[in-house]
């Protein structure tokens, strides 16, 4: 078990390398750079500020720097934002991109998951049709679209319900609402299937047949089995979520990460770039770790490290 | 001897959207205490639907739709599900055909276990567990302190029919109903299971509904036979009246298609020409007729009564009837039942 441990983190490790010069290398070959403008700057400072920066090492070299201070969790300084490393820019904007998305997670949770199971248990009942009705409408809606109805349907229209930023709870309802659109109903529908394939297996009848109450054979016997698929999904998910989204931060104006990453793209800021999404790319391996592990409670054919069939 | 279970004119239909599929069409029968009665015939003649009537367990879209089912003198088809919660695991049991997909994956054996006999006992986690340890023991688990903390892909398929076993009689259940339950299984596990159905049948004195589709098993531990066939009751007797002297055309049948090893004697195999009869639109007649050697006209219009041969034997089949021609074989009775 140990083991297996030490081997997953060395393959993300391994993961991460690769993924680190794979963005560092395709970052480079496009032609541009940070310092380009759409008014030109003279030869000069550019030449002046790709030394500052070190850019007019050979890339090789720029690359063995580079990757040197990746693995001292330093970042390195943002080409753009002046005088801030990216390691500033995940601090400021971690945090609120973290209490968005912790919410956003949990109504994923606390609605997706019943609203599936009920939905699967109603089976082409009124109440079946409107949930998947809704979640129809969950995944194809854009959040950018959510967003704005929400703000021109609610907050411009009820004084307190504050329209940007994330001063009171309150301000949480929209983004959370925005961001977790496209993954609640997504869950609501995988747990419906799950919940449905999982009702007509034997041992469901068994369960019946030993006088089970009704609560026991579905809260007990056929949640556990349905959740497998549905945490396959969300532990990604969560990765993605809490690294925020760039839609959602601009239209409520939330100082987020989500911001910085899709910015530093057009602004080709090289170490923001890699620095994003070396970060993204660890969050999100940490992530499928834990769902491994969350896998081996929930159904006991999978021992870590290997898996055992009938 | 008194009776445990009494079928009464049973009618089960499945209401699909390709129209009514009629699984079980009338039937009745009588359960004495400590008998093993066997249900057999092909598959698809209504075996399976006629257990999970008894049980209320029919799915969605079937429904029972006429006839009792008196459990001790009380008629289960008037009770809700929550009431047969209260019967099913405890007074009546089932053992299914699969025990590969039967046991839930995601439990150990010992937690499924407790949970049925603190289900229906009131026993506290502790007790349930030394209970499930002596049933464990009961059904032939080796090392139940070991296993009972297993998970069911640790156990090959006998073993988990044993678990399975273990609880459906943790309650020591009046009546057991076993649908298949070796059908699955390799042949020398298959002895073993029933020979453990057969010690436990005296060990907790319960009445037993084994059903099956080969007459083998039923003659090696049951001591009366209902033969099945399109979702009716084709012959009724007690073990020795139908292997001496079978009474029905497709018992007959049956007996010629499978091997007798039993008695020792080689035959030919002899199978059973066309298939059972479309459920959806079954014949108005026998429903064996359009593939009964002997069938008469009356055969394809109306289905026989029960016409009884014996005090322990009863067949529906024209044949009985005083004006039916001569058949070698196939006794005349003076009346109907
Ligand atoms: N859920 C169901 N929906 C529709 N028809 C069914 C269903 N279950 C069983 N049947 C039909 O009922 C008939 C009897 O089935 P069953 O009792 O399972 O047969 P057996 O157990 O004797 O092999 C079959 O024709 C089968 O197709
Ligand atoms: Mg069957």
């Amino acid at each position: 078990m140990f083991g297996y441990y030490l081997k997953r983190i060395f393959s993300a490790i391994v993961t991460l390398f690769i993924i680190a010069t794979l963005t560092f290398f395709m970052m480079r070959a496009i032609p541009g750079g940070p310092f380009t403008r759409e008014k030109a700057l003279p030869d000069q400072i550019i030449a002046q500020l790709n030394a500052k920066y070190n850019l007019d090492d050979p890339v090789i070299v720029q690359y063995l720097n580079y990757m040197k201070g990746i693995a001292t969790f330093n970042f390195g300084p943002s080409f753009r934002e002046l005088g801030l490393t990216v390691n500033d820019l995940i601090r400021q904007g971690l945090p609120g991109s973290m209490k968005v998305g912790i919410v956003a997670v949990l109504m994923i949770l606390v609605f997706g998951i019943p609203m599936g199971i009920i939905s699967a248990l109603k089976q082409n009942k009124p109440i079946d049709y409107t949930v998947m009705v809704l979640a129809t409408i969950g995944v194809t809606v854009p959040s950018f679209v959510v967003a704005t109805l929400y703000i021109y349907l609610i907050s411009s229209r009820v004084s307190w319900i504050p329209i940007t930023g994330l001063s009171n709870p309150i301000a949480f309802i929209g983004p959370a609402i925005a961001l977790s659109g496209y993954s609640l109903s997504y869950v609501a529908r995988l747990t419906r299937s799950s919940m449905l394939e999982v009702l007509r297996q034997d041992y469901i009848r068994t369960a019946r047949a030993n006088g089970l109450s009704e609560t026991r054979v579905i809260g007990k016997h056929a949640l556990k089995n349905a959740l497998i698929p549905v945490v396959t999904y969300v532990g990604p998910m969560i990765a993605a979520i809490l690294t925020g989204s760039f839609v959602v931060e601009r239209i409520f104006a939330i100082n987020g990460i989500g911001r910085y990453f899709v910015e530093s793209v057009s602004n080709r800021d090289y170490t923001v770039i890699i620095g994003m999404t070396v970060f993204y790319a660890g969050l999100y391996i940490f992530m499928v770790l834990l769902v491994d592990i969350a896998y081996s409670f929930i159904d006991p054919r999978i021992k870590l490290g290997k898996r055992t069939g009938d | 001897m008194a009776k445990i279970l009494e079928v009464k004119n049973l009618r089960t239909t499945f209401f699909t959207h390709l129209g009514e599929v009629q699984a079980v069409r009338g039937i009745s029968f009588d359960l004495e205490e400590g008998d093993i009665l066997g249900i057999v015939g092909e598959s698809g003649s209504g075996k399976s639907v006629t257990s999970l009537s008894i049980m209320g367990l029919v799915d969605e879209p079937g429904r029972i739709v006429e006839g009792e089912v008196l459990f001790e003198g009380l008629d289960l088809t008037k009770l809700d599900q929550k009431e047969m919660s209260n019967y099913r695991g405890n007074e009546i049991s089932m053992i299914f055909q699969d025990p590969m997909t039967s046991i839930n994956p995601a439990f150990t054996v010992g937690n499924q276990l407790r949970e049925v006999i603190m289900t229906h006992t009131g026993m506290n986690k502790e007790q349930a567990h030394q209970r499930a340890l002596e049933l464990l023991t009961m059904v032939g688990i080796p090392e139940p302190e070991t296993r009972i903390k297993n998970h069911p892909y640790q156990f090959s398929g006998g073993m988990r029919q044993r678990a399975l076993i273990s609880m459906a009689i943790a309650c020591n259940p009046k009546l057991l109903i076993a649908d298949e339950p070796t059908t699955a299984l390799d042949v020398t596990i298959q002895a073993q299971i029933l020979e453990l159905m057969r010690d436990l049948k005296t060990k907790i004195n319960t009445s037993i509904i084994l059903i099956t589709h080969d007459l083998g098993v039923i003659s090696e531990i049951c001591n009366k036979v209902i033969v099945m066939y399109g979702g009716m009751i084709m012959e009724k007797a007690d073990i020795i009246s139908l292997f001496d002297n079978p009474q029905h055309p497709y018992t007959r049948g049956l007996m010629l298609s499978v091997p007798r090893n039993v008695t020792g004697k080689k035959a030919r195999l002899i199978p059973i020409e066309g298939s059972p009869p479309d459920l959806m639109a079954p014949p108005s007649g026998c429903p064996f007729s359009p593939r009964c050697q002997h069938a008469m006209e009356i055969c394809l219009k109306k289905a026989a009564p029960l016409f009884k041969i014996s005090d322990t034997q009863e067949a529906s089949c024209w044949l009985h009837h005083p004006d039916a021609p001569e058949v070698k074989g196939f006794v005349k009775v003076a009346g109907e039942k």
